[in-house]
């Protein structure tokens, strides 16, 4: 009887073992499949020349560069409105029916698909305010997607520094505004920039949100405004794995690469960032 | 001398406190302009094609003469990827989460979970290329097929793209599930796997549905994967063996080629419209579930 018992567990154990390591074994071999298909395509003419011969030929030096424009103006208009709408939800927002409502409508933003953030920065940013396909457009509508990631995050960090540091902020007299933009928001900087950096890398990694709204079919020239178009890794990939025809296979392992390498390296500082603020967070609880 | 001081400095925090006001409702905004873009759009296609032929059309050519825009073969498209996604991302996310949760020692789960956050990352051109690649040529093989780009293919592929969220979800809800009821189980004389599924899982089981729905959410919502990996053929199939297209793809592969302001244009809206509503409801849905744990902690 008990025998029986313990031999179910040990089979379901092994079962319960056996599923984890196969999302693990998924992950490595993509992960590995990539780098040794896509690390003999790497050079430094490949990550810095244009691309040529209708990019069969060439490198992916103004793509990369897109890709990086893209990211910076994601950044500039997510990291204050996605602070502020934090601040808000944290500092000043009473607990009541509509609160409720702004976190719903985030909790719902986070689950837009992102191609329908694509249809809405056609329809409002491209069409409506008239921004055309540029880099302003597709910024706009990454911050828009990661907009959430923002929030969140920032929302938790501000939520982890004691009411004790505004307490005695307010003492000494400061204001709301004093007191959150002098205490409160320094304390919090690990945790924002974590969240930022990881909102940004999944932007990097989007191709969806920019097929209608940035996204260059072939742009070898360097852009000169934010209104022009770019090439971006993620649709370059896609153009070159399906547009192209009889495009060399280590051009497309490579761009696949690259543009994982550029997305892991967002997601390690990321994540790097979190563990220190962590590790520094709980020894100062310890002394 | 300090009164007109005072009086700028109250102007300011009270011009501050509304400038986060408006920072802070933001994305009710976003998604209200969202909503009427999609809503207006889809007015516009259908003040000219008849709701009902939409509706319930069973063909989806948009270029031919005369078109048609019958939405449901993207349905059947969408759902029989997402279905097949689920099934096979079910068992294996509940499964890793349990294991995360209940079995893995420290240092294991310490390794595992970073790793499950990779997989979050990989963005989805890069499963979708990997699937053209290797998945589609397998499954061409296996099944002997003409194509492997198969609603199978993207369902494999979608699968592993939910994981993280199903894991990662399941996981905290398995957490919070308190250690008392572990206690209790097993002073009742329960070997550790009957503790596991027959008292923490079913303790968890809201917040393992509403993992499963969110992870549904996106899988119906991802675009380029089942862009590259399902062959985009628009017609009703109940095959997993056979090219489909999903609503995602068909708005990602013909927008290129519309007229601005056109009817294929605004149709492709209107199946944005539907897209948007069945995964609003799907988190909607979740979110209710989610709320659950919290109370039970």
């Amino acid at each position: 009887m008990m025998n029986k018992r313990y031999i179910t567990q040990k089979f379901f154990y092994f079962l319960l073992l056996f599923t984890a390591l196969i999302v693990v074994a998924f992950v490595f071999g993509i992960v590995i499949y990539l780098i040794i298909k896509g690390a003999g395509a790497l050079s430094w003419e490949f990550i810095t020349q244009k691309p040529s011969g209708g990019m069969r030929e060439g490198g992916i030096g103004p793509v990369i560069v897109g890709t990086l424009y893209l990211v910076i103006g994601t950044l500039l208009f997510s990291l204050p409105t996605g602070v502020l709408a934090a601040i808000y939800l944290n500092e000043y927002a009473k607990q009541n029916r509509f609160t409720k409502m702004v976190r719903l409508s985030i909790i719902n933003m986070a689950g837009v698909p992102s191609v329908v953030f694509g249809l809405f920065g056609l329809g409002f940013f491209v069409l409506f305010l008239n921004f055309g396909r540029s880099i302003l457009t597709g910024s706009l509508t990454l911050a828009l997607l990661i907009l959430p990631v923002i929030i969140t995050a920032t929302e938790e960090a501000l939520k982890a520094v004691p009411d004790a540091y505004r307490h005695a902020s307010f003492a000494l007299g400061a204001s709301k505004w004093q007191t959150i933009i002098r205490v409160v928001l320094p304390q919090a900087v690990p945790g924002i920039i974590t969240g930022v950096v990881l909102g940004v890398g999944r932007a990097a990694g989007e191709t969806a949100p920019i097929l209608f709204t940035a996204a260059a079919f072939f742009q070898p020239n360097m852009p000169n405004s934010i209104f022009d178009q770019v090439m971006a890794l993620p649709y370059h990939l896609y153009v070159l794995v399906t547009q192209v025809s009889h495009a060399p296979d280590d051009k497309k392992w490579g761009t696949a690469l690259v543009l994982l390498i550029l997305v892991l390296f967002f997601s390690v500082i990321g994540t790097a960032i979190r563990t220190r603020a962590r590790l520094r967070r709980q020894r100062r609880h310890d002394i | 001398m300090m009164k007109p001081r005072l009086k700028f400095a109250k102007v300011k925090e009270f011009l501050i406190s509304k400038f986060i006001f408006i920072n802070g409702i933001l994305s009710i905004i976003v998604l209200g302009l969202i909503l009427a873009f999609l809503v207006y759009n889809a007015l516009q296609f259908l003040s000219t094609y008849p709701i009902l032929d939409f509706l319930t059309g069973t063909r989806w050519a948009p270029t031919s003469e005369p078109n048609r825009f019958g939405i449901v073969p993207l349905l059947t498209g969408s759902g029989v990827v997402a279905f097949g996604a689920i099934i096979i991302a079910v068992p294996l996310g509940i499964g890793s989460a349990v294991y995360i949760g209940e079995l893995a020692p420290k240092a294991v789960r310490e390794i595992l979970k970073p790793i499950i956050e990779v997989l979050a990352t990989i963005p989805s051109v890069v499963i979708g290329f990997v699937g053209i690649m290797i998945l589609a040529p397998f499954i061409r093989d296996l099944f002997e097929l003409n194509t492997g780009l198969t609603a199978l293919a993207g369902s494999i592929m979608l699968a592993f793209m939910a994981l993280p969220t199903i894991i990662s979800i399941s996981e905290d809800a398995i957490n919070a599930v308190p250690d008392k009821y572990r206690f209790a189980s097993l002073a009742l004389g329960a070997t550790n796997w009957q503790k596991t599924y027959k008292t923490v899982v079913p303790a968890a089981s809201s917040g393992i549905f509403a993992s499963v729905m969110l992870g549904l959410g996106r899988v119906v919502g991802e675009t380029m994967t089942v862009l590259m990996v399902t062959g985009n053929s628009p017609r009703i199939v109940f095959s997993w063996l056979q090219p489909v297209r999903t609503i995602t793809a068909s708005i990602a592969s013909e927008m290129g080629q519309t007229v601005q302001g056109g009817l294929h244009f605004s149709a492709l809206f209107a199946i944005g419209l539907i897209l948007f509503v069945i995964t609003f409801v799907i988190n909607l849905i979740a979110d209710k579930f989610i709320t659950r744990i919290r109370d039970v902690e």
